[in-house]
């Protein structure tokens, strides 16, 4: 009751991450049917029908159930505690937003009990989209719980925004806020300039769908095109909305288990605002296949490349960070150094696609499901389970096991480059995504195969991320307030923390204040 | 190959650091707190600019030289619909065929791409670009194979159901065969006296399937002209035997889930007549 009622940040901090948590086990099962009817060419397992609801649900799910809110979580609990805050600014928004959010998500999965959830993709182009082509309830469960979903994005984007415009301890200017802060305080700001767009969307394809408009039905002068705009205008800052904050966890843990402060924190800064600029003007390299006009591609293939310099800047930063340093190898690092490579890699080969002439051939191919899948596990995922690592001390009060950590990151490692790595393959021979079986073409067989092995590792990672989290929280050794010798405010709180996050409002001179009360003889504040 | 050796550059960065500045032993000195160099940050922004403006200038040579002119006098030499879940080419004689696309090879093609219901994508991954499909739009593409030989395609864009089974072939043959063949196809192919197996297709088949090789498809589905002399049945999903055959008449939701083609009623004796016309046209 307590809980149901609760409007402290770190409640609902924790709040989002368990319903994130639940969900991904969801979406995780959705991926694991999937690869298992793909194990092998022509297999039975399940209709085209079931398939193409498991790919809606699976993408559906990791974005807006999973990734948005976990990231949301982290948010709502790190950051008042970051900026030396006892509450968020809004606390009563921010405990409405998490309830709609969790709304909006059993309203999805409601859809599996009226026999038909949506099948049309994550992205329901029209016209499939529409009542001829797609006639069951289930796009009109998935429209409605996208609304909930954008208008609880909204709301707990708000809070965040205004809790770190006004809840800063004094001292803290806009300057000195830790990157993890820093770039959710963008990815907020982007939230709600992007997803107003999803939301238009949506109230367009409901009133076609219930209301019988025909704003997508070019038989009766709409344009199935308009939905692509609108739904990638969303849909490519939303890339950059669950990625930026996961970009924030790296900046906080690499250098605190390098021994030194982030290299160049003015760069890794402003490219983050490059980056948020630039990602509303590339959206149609989404659409590279539909025939829009050479120079109009053009022009969306140079903010395409553009971008990946802001991204590029922050990579060799990192690498800087670690270079001359004293790096300790605790299961946090360790995913955190995995992050860089596997972001890497699914970096390129989004720089693969800017280039119009290979997405001529490669787009809607297993090469973009490689591709976003080093982008969204081997980045976002990657850097949320160092998070997870890192922050646990501070959530619980106690310590994760770190030998069960290194397995559970040498397994993750593993299995998620295995099922993973060989899409670039099955796209590079031809196979398109979203088939739900596919013919018995050289090498078709195999490298499915190898890709569904992966996945079965995989999932034990994670399966032994989670058994060490739930008995640590019993049995893991008291963490202490300080448990990584760390220097942003959350590390002088308690852990976990009291209701009242600090007894008194600490006051901050540098970037790293807790390094400045540890080392008087050498305070940042004196050089930079 | 750029691709490559950034990976390379960054890969080397990570495991030299790690391998050069591991912490050893339980020290608590810190290693020298270093904040930033402004000249590096510069040089790892200018460097992948220009790598960036590079790739653009051959993205852009690349696209001019591989797009077709999508607004061109020409009239298309082949126009490709893309139906819930097959294929139809449409020659400037005027025959329809579904499923595979024979050309005449060498030759540079000017096609037209259409949907008769949502989108598609026309993917021929050896001869051509890939070119969405949109309904109520028209989209022009290069086809050209400089060799005869048989190139596998599909549909490369989410489209319901059976997506997964919208493959096609494009068949390039030597000019004098591709002729042979065109004019083959616009043949008739029925009776002239309807017999009563011709009679009870066209009461049972004939609303969603005609059999005349140049009447323009009812978009429900596909032409069956000359249906005996295809090699696959449903878009690829399996050959074209008498086996697969019955099994279309009989349940053609168990020969190709979730299309779109109707149980039609038929007794043993008229399934019997139907495939035996059916297997008739040549």
């Amino acid at each position: 009751m307590t809980w149901l009622l609760a409007l402290d940040h770190k409640r609902i901090g924790i709040l989002y991450m368990l319903s994130a948590l639940l969900f991904f086990l969801a979406g995780g099962m959705e991926a694991m049917v999937m690869r298992a009817q793909l194990a092998a060419p022509n297999l039975k397992l399940i209709s085209p029908q079931i398939y193409n609801q498991m790919f809606t649900m699976h993408g559906t799910t990791m974005i807006f159930l999973v990734a948005m809110p976990v990231l949301t979580g982290f948010g709502v609990y790190l950051v008042p505690l970051m900026i030396g805050a006892n509450q968020t600014a809004l606390p009563r928004l921010g405990a409405l937003s998490f309830w709609l959010q969790l709304l909006g998500g059993v309203l999805l999965y409601f859809s599996f009990a009226t026999g038909s959830a949506p099948n049309a993709g994550w992205f329901s182009y029209a016209p499939l989209s529409e009542k001829p082509f797609s006639p069951g309830p289930g796009v009109d469960f998935w429209a409605f719980a996208l609304l909930l979903i954008a208008a609880a994005s909204i709301g707990a984007a708000i809070n965040l925004i205004v809790t770190i415009a006004t809840e800063r301890a004094p001292g803290m200017t806009m300057r000195l806020v830790p990157l993890f802060v820093w770039m959710t305080f963008v990815a907020s700001v982007m939230i709600v300039f992007a997803l107003p767009a999803l939301a238009a969307a949506l109230v367009m394809l409901l009133s076609d769908r219930l209301l019988a408009a025909h704003f997508f039905d070019p038989a009766q002068g709409g344009a199935p095109l308009l939905w692509q705009h609108y739904f990638w205008i969303f849909g490519h800052p939303e890339v950059y909305i669950v990625v930026l904050p996961a970009f924030g966890m790296i900046s906080e843990i690499i250098p605190v288990f390098s021994r030194k402060p982030i290299f160049g924190y003015p760069f890794v800064a402003t490219s983050t605002v490059a980056i948020a600029f630039l990602s509303y003007g590339v959206w149609a390299h989404h659409m590279f296949a539909v025939a829009l006009g050479r120079n109009f591609l053009a022009i969306f293939a140079a903010a395409s490349m553009l971008i990946a310099v802001p991204t590029g800047m922050k990579i060799f930063s990192w690498i800087a960070t670690m270079w001359g340093g004293s790096i300790r190898f605790t299961t946090a690092m360790l995913f955190a150094v995995a992050f860089l490579l596997e972001f890497t890699i699914g970096g390129l080969s989004g720089v693969a696609f800017a280039t119009v002439p290979v997405d001529w051939q490669l787009t809607d191919t297993y090469f973009v499901v490689a591709h976003i899948h080093y982008v969204l596990f081997g980045g976002t995922v990657f850097a949320l389970l160092a998070g997870v690592h890192y922050w646990f001390p501070k959530f619980s009060g106690r310590m994760l096991d770190e030998k069960l950590g290194h397995w559970s990151f040498w397994l993750v490692v593993l299995g998620f480059n295995t099922a993973v790595f060989v899409l670039h393959f099955l796209g590079l021979i031809g196979m398109p995504r979203r088939v739900y079986t596919y013919p018995d073409l050289p090498w078709y067989g195999a490298l499915n195969l190898i890709s569904t092995i992966g996945a079965a590792i995989l999932v034990f990672g994670i399966l032994l991320v989670c058994a060490n989290v739930a008995m640590s929280l019993f049995f893991g050794a008291e963490a202490g307030d300080d448990p990584w010798n760390a220097w942003t405010l959350e590390w002088a709180a308690a852990s976990p923390p009291l209701a009242q996050n600090f007894a008194e409002v600490p006051e901050v001179r540098s970037r790293r204040p807790l390094w400045d009360r540890k080392h008087p003889e050498a305070p940042d504040w004196m050089h930079v | 190959m750029i691709a490559a050796v950034v990976f390379l550059v960054v890969a080397v960065g990570v495991i030299l650091s790690l391998v050069r500045f591991r912490s050893r032993g339980v020290t608590t000195a810190e290693p020298r707190q270093v904040f930033g160099s402004q000249k590096l940050e510069i040089l790892w922004t200018v460097v992948p600019l220009m790598i960036a403006s590079g790739l653009f200038v051959v993205t852009v040579r690349a696209m001019v030289s591989i797009d077709a002119p999508q607004d061109s006098d020409r009239p298309p030499d082949l126009v490709i619909t893309g139906h819930q879940w097959w294929w139809e080419a449409r020659y400037p004689n005027g025959v329809v065929v579904p499923w595979d696309i024979h050309i005449p090879a060498s030759r540079r093609l000017r096609a037209r791409i259409e949907s008769a219901d949502v989108i598609h994508d026309f993917w021929v991954p050896d001869l051509a670009r890939k070119m969405d499909a949109v309904p109520g739009r028209w989209s022009y593409i290069w086809l050209e194979a400089d060799t005869p030989g048989t190139y596998a395609g599909t549909c490369s864009e989410f489209c319901g159901a059976q997506h997964a089974w919208m493959r096609f072939r494009v068949i390039a043959q030597p000019e004098q065969d591709f002729e042979a063949w065109l004019n083959n196809e616009a043949k008739a192919t029925g009776n002239d006296v309807p017999d009563p197996a011709e009679l009870l297709f066209r009461n049972k088949c004939e609303r969603c399937h005609t059999v005349v090789a140049t009447e323009p498809s009812s978009g429900k589905g596909p032409s069956l002209a000359h249906l005996a002399s295809r090699e696959f049945l449903g878009s690829g999903i399996s050959r074209n035997t008498p086996e697969n055959l019955t099994l279309w008449l009989t349940d053609p939701q168990a020969a190709k889930p979730g299309n779109r083609m109707p149980k039609v009623p038929l007794t043993g004796a008229e399934r019997t007549m139907i495939l035996g016309y059916l297997e008739g046209l040549r």
